[in-house]
């Protein structure tokens, strides 16, 4: 097993049919007599919509149908829920509008989806969207958070546009904690709205059988079942068995394919509407920009407290959130559970209170990105944390340092409800520091500013809560579904192994990793194990792949449902070798007698189990088993992430010098794909602080950014090469030790760069730090210097 | 309609078409390549680069009457045999690919860079690189799997 099993840099078996032009993505099948779908969607950000006439479009060349709203009420289509209700600080729950997949009087963001047209070409529908007259009564948007409480109201259940305002932690105790501060560092920051951008645009296929009264969907989902159980129980209230969702090959997520969208919704619903045709639509990348969840999208001010020795005293965070137009399916649960319990970071700070306030603006939908708020949370306390340092004149690895959990405190409760199980974070600070030569920054200084260059540096000691999520704990705190995970293994008779899991890859090479798991853990080669997943036709409830969870949780599943086959194969061996059950002793493949030479292997026990001729008594037929895992706790990876960056003070152009990484993440079983989650998460918030802004504007509530020419992606000359190393303390309460990788780059690594950034420059600017901010600032700088 | 004639992966091809077709629909919608993907609509995530009489081109840029009589390279037909092509090859082997979306425009047009410059340095490779969007890798090790496909290519 030595060159796929736990630990080896196996390639990955899917990249063959990507490479190769095979891979099978949703846009890439058409089914028999497929219609297509376009969506006419609201050109304002916010009006009564006081008419649609669509006669003219319903005679368009090719045109099958076209739907409004109306229609859709008619038919008893619900409201697209939001999944998880927050209580606020007076004990109510979260305001959360109706958020129809079709509008029905009222449109409340550029993009909102006012009517559906199906026609015989994806050309001829979007042609004849053109003739739909609708008659708005525009009001007045607002896209900035800071405004919306005091702008037009969006929703009759939402005064003030607040969703909620929500605390977490000791407002009192924070108090005494900072009235005994030697030292107060304040700060004001904007975690910019970003759009989340998977390279594949969101699709979906529905389609009603009239024969058999059953759907099938196939659509762009990070999770098939939990977008069936979504359309089903609150939506289209269909029964879940008659509803089948494919979600193929994905391209790509980051959080922004989790969701239940209109679209998916109205493909579905339509499809059974015109009688059975298949319904097919394919975002283009604008309408991904206006109407995928976008992420982040923050104002913050933050404080933290030290005494004399720099010890950490106590934090206060004040947040506004924007929620969008509209509540995302877990859009709630982002700044709040998933941002403010995170604001100990790595340190002993014993006081912590945070106030976060959710309001609605005329904006798309605001949901989980990559990180989901504890990026935000990271660059709130790894930005203080650094500001703290310079101006008490502390070097900023030693104030982290100091401050840090050290091993024997773990378990560690921190004061805003977490409990980290493990974690040992000098390590991956000194060896950051070293892979950096931060000793030597000093002398790289001087020579970038001999030859008339700015230089700086930024560490960034960041923690994430991950293995999303023990079921009891989320349930408390508002969640309407469990976060477990399924498993099933599944012998063929021929010795083969089909394993059927719950987490579903898009991108994450699952298919490789997962095989290389149940390869060692049944000791049967690795080219023996299919992964199967993103089908819920084929696999067990299961509630798929986000805040890096498949391996923690996905993973101690297969573990769990391996256990159940060895612990039946003990019992078939047992027989077999006339041996008692408790004699049998399992490993490398072999079920042997203790004691004797006596052997039998995997594959000749799943043969007795399915042709069970020589059998022991009481015993089922057939090696299956199935097994779900509720993790017990949260996993917590962490890391040290430092950049180093040169700027040139006359074009304000940033350059990345340097990045090292050296991240936590437990037991790793494919070093390779990790290495590329991290190279892949690291990109991603370098695109948030270097480049990355979406803008609306402030009158019209149009969307400024709305394509490739005018939303900066990060590009291959952005970036340096990373140098990214682990560390290990293995995760103690999952069965693999395992702690979670996906989205760490993207939450250690806005920090570090604007820490590197504004160290250079030695003023305060907000991401993106374009060139024409890091130019002002740079001038601004050397202005100073000149006097 | 009109009636477009092409090679694609070495096969003759004609079909009629609405004149609005893009190379890139034509390919996908008429002739089943699927491999070929559509990223954006603005020309900037190259998604959908292949080959137009050996040179890299944006199929969502191009009509499929724009090709009428060329010779059109699609990433189904750059392994040759069953065997991957080196660039294929050095994807794998150094993981420069995720979800695999970007990875036929990637490959496209790391092809024919290496055409026109068999030895890239690293600079040059990502700024070749920066008419194809990757939102997966941070092309660490897209760069790495160019550097490695050069290396066996100029063997």
């Amino acid at each position: 097993m030595a060159d796929s099993g736990i630990g080896s840099r196996t390639t990955r078996r899917e990249d063959k049919r990507f490479l190769t032009g095979k891979g099978r993505y949703t846009d890439d099948i058409n089914r028999h007599g497929q219609a297509y779908a376009y969506f006419l969607r609201a050109p304002v950000a916010h009006a009564r919509v006081t008419g649609i006439d669509t006669s003219a479009a319903e005679t368009a060349p090719g045109v099958v149908a076209v739907f409004t709203g109306k229609d859709m009420e008619a038919d008893g289509v619900g409201s697209l829920p939001c999944g998880w209700v927050v209580t606020d600080k007076h004990g109510q729950p979260h305001k959360a509008p109706p958020h129809f997949p079709l509008v029905r009087d009222a449109v409340r963001y550029v993009g909102d989806h006012v009517a559906m047209v199906i026609a015989e070409s994806a050309a001829e529908a979007k042609d004849a969207a053109e003739l739909i007259q609708v008659d708005y009564e525009e009001l007045p948007a607002v896209v900035d958070p800071m405004q919306a409480r005091s702008s037009q109201q969006i929703h009759e259940a939402a005064p003030e546009n607040l969703c909620y305002d929500w605390e977490l932690g000791d407002k009192a105790a924070a108090d005494a904690a900072f009235a005994k501060a030697a030292h107060v560092t304040k700060l004001d920051l904007i975690n910019n709205r970003l759009v989340p951008n998977a390279m594949e645009p969101r699709a979906a296929i529905g389609e009603w059988d009239s024969g058999t009264d059953e759907y099938t969907i196939y659509s762009t989902s990070q999770n098939p079942h939990l977008l069936r159980l979504i359309l089903c129980a609150f939506v289209l209230g269909l029964p879940e068995s008659r509803v089948r969702v494919i979600a193929p090959d994905v391209g790509g997520g980051f959080g922004s394919k989790i969701f239940a969208y209109a679209e998916e919704t109205a493909c579905t619903w339509a499809s059974k509407k015109i009688g059975g045709r298949p319904v097919k639509w394919t975002a283009e990348r604008g309408e991904a920009f206006l109407s995928d969840c976008h992420g982040r999208d923050h104002v913050t001010h933050c404080e933290l407290a030290l005494d004399a020795d720099g010890r950490f005293l106590g934090m206060k965070v004040d947040t506004t959130a924007n929620m969008g137009a509209y509540l995302s399916s877990f859009a709630t649960s982002v700044p709040s559970y998933l941002y403010a319990t995170l604001l100990a970071g790595q340190y002993t700070t014993p006081v912590v209170y945070a106030n976060v306030k959710a309001v609605f603006t005329n904006t798309a939908p605001v949901d989980a990105y990559r990180g989901a708020g504890r990026p935000e949370a990271t660059y709130v306390v790894e930005r203080l944390v650094e500001i703290a340092a310079r101006e008490t004149g502390r070097d900023p690895a030693e104030l982290r340092r100091l401050n840090f959990i050290k091993p024997d405190q773990f378990p560690y409760q921190t004061p805003v409800a977490l409990m980290y199980d493990i974690g040992d974070y000098e390590p991956s600070l000194d060896k950051a520091l070293s892979m950096i030569d931060y000793k030597g920054f000093g002398a790289r200084k001087a020579a970038s500013e001999a030859r008339g260059k700015l230089r700086g540096i930024g560490l960034s000691a960041y923690i994430e809560a991950c293995g999303i999520a023990p079921s009891a704990v989320v349930g408390s705190l508002g969640a309407g579904v469990g976060l477990w995970e399924s498993a099933t293994v599944r012998f063929n008779a021929t010795g083969t192994v089909a394993v059927m899991t719950g987490a579903h890859s898009h991108g994450q090479g699952h298919e490789t990793t997962f095989a290389q798991l149940v390869s060692e853990k049944l000791g049967i080669p690795y080219e023996n194990v299919e992964i199967v997943h993103g089908d819920t036709g084929r696999i067990p409830m299961g509630m798929g792949t986000y805040g890096s969870r498949s391996l923690a949780v996905g993973g101690s599943a297969i573990v769990k449902a391996c256990d159940k086959i060895i612990a039946k194969g003990k019992k078939i061996a047992a027989h077999l070798m006339e041996a008692s059950e408790g004699d049998v002793e399992f490993a490398n493949g072999q079920f042997t007698v203790a004691g004797t030479d006596k052997s039998k292997a995997m594959a000749e026990i799943a043969f007795t189990a399915y042709v069970p001729h020589n059998y022991p008594e009481g015993v089922e037929p057939g090696l299956d088993e199935t097994a779900f895992y509720d993790p017990l706790n949260f996993t917590y990876p962490s890391g040290v992430h430092i950049a180093e960056v040169e700027i040139d003070p006359d074009t304000g152009i940033t350059t990345i010098a340097d990045w090292v990484a050296v991240d936590d993440f437990g037991n790793v079983i494919n070093p390779m794909i990790v290495e590329g989650q991290v190279h892949g998460g690291i990109a991603q918030g370098v695109g948030q602080a270097l480049l990355e802004h979406t803008v609306y504007d402030r009158d019209s509530g149009q969307l400024l950014t709305g394509s490739y020419m005018d939303y900066a992606m990060p590009r291959a000359d952005n970036f340096p090469t990373f140098r990214v190393e682990t560390t290990t303390s293995a995760c103690t309460h999952n069965p693999l030790g395992v702690k979670g990788c996906g989205e760490a780059g993207a939450i250690a690594s806005p920090a570090a760069l604007m820490n590197a950034i504004t160290d250079a420059l030695g003023v305060e600017i907000d991401m993106p730090a374009t060139p024409e901010k890091v130019w002002r600032a740079a001038q601004a700088k050397l202005r100073v210097a000149a006097e | 309609m009109l009636t477009v004639s092409m090679t694609v992966n070495g096969k003759q091809v004609s079909k009629e078409v609405e004149p609005r077709t893009l190379l890139v629909q034509f390919l996908r919608e008429h002739l089943s390549l699927t491999g070929t993907h559509v990223g954006c609509d603005t020309s900037q995530c190259g998604a959908c680069v292949v080959h137009v009489d050996g040179t890299s081109v944006k199929s969502c840029t191009m009509l499929a009457a724009q090709a009428d009589g060329a010779t059109v390279t699609t990433i189904e037909g750059l392994a040759q045999d069953g065997e991957l092509h080196p660039m294929q090859a050095a994807f794998k082997e150094h993981h420069g690919l995720q979800c695999g979306f970007c990875t036929p425009g990637m490959v496209m047009s790391a092809v024919d860079l290496l055409k026109h410059n068999p030895d890239p340095s690293d600079r040059e490779i990502r700024e070749w690189l920066q008419g194809n969007i990757c939102r997966c890798t941070g092309y660490h090790n897209i760069v790495k799997a160019i550097q490695a496909a050069a290396q066996s290519m100029r063997g």
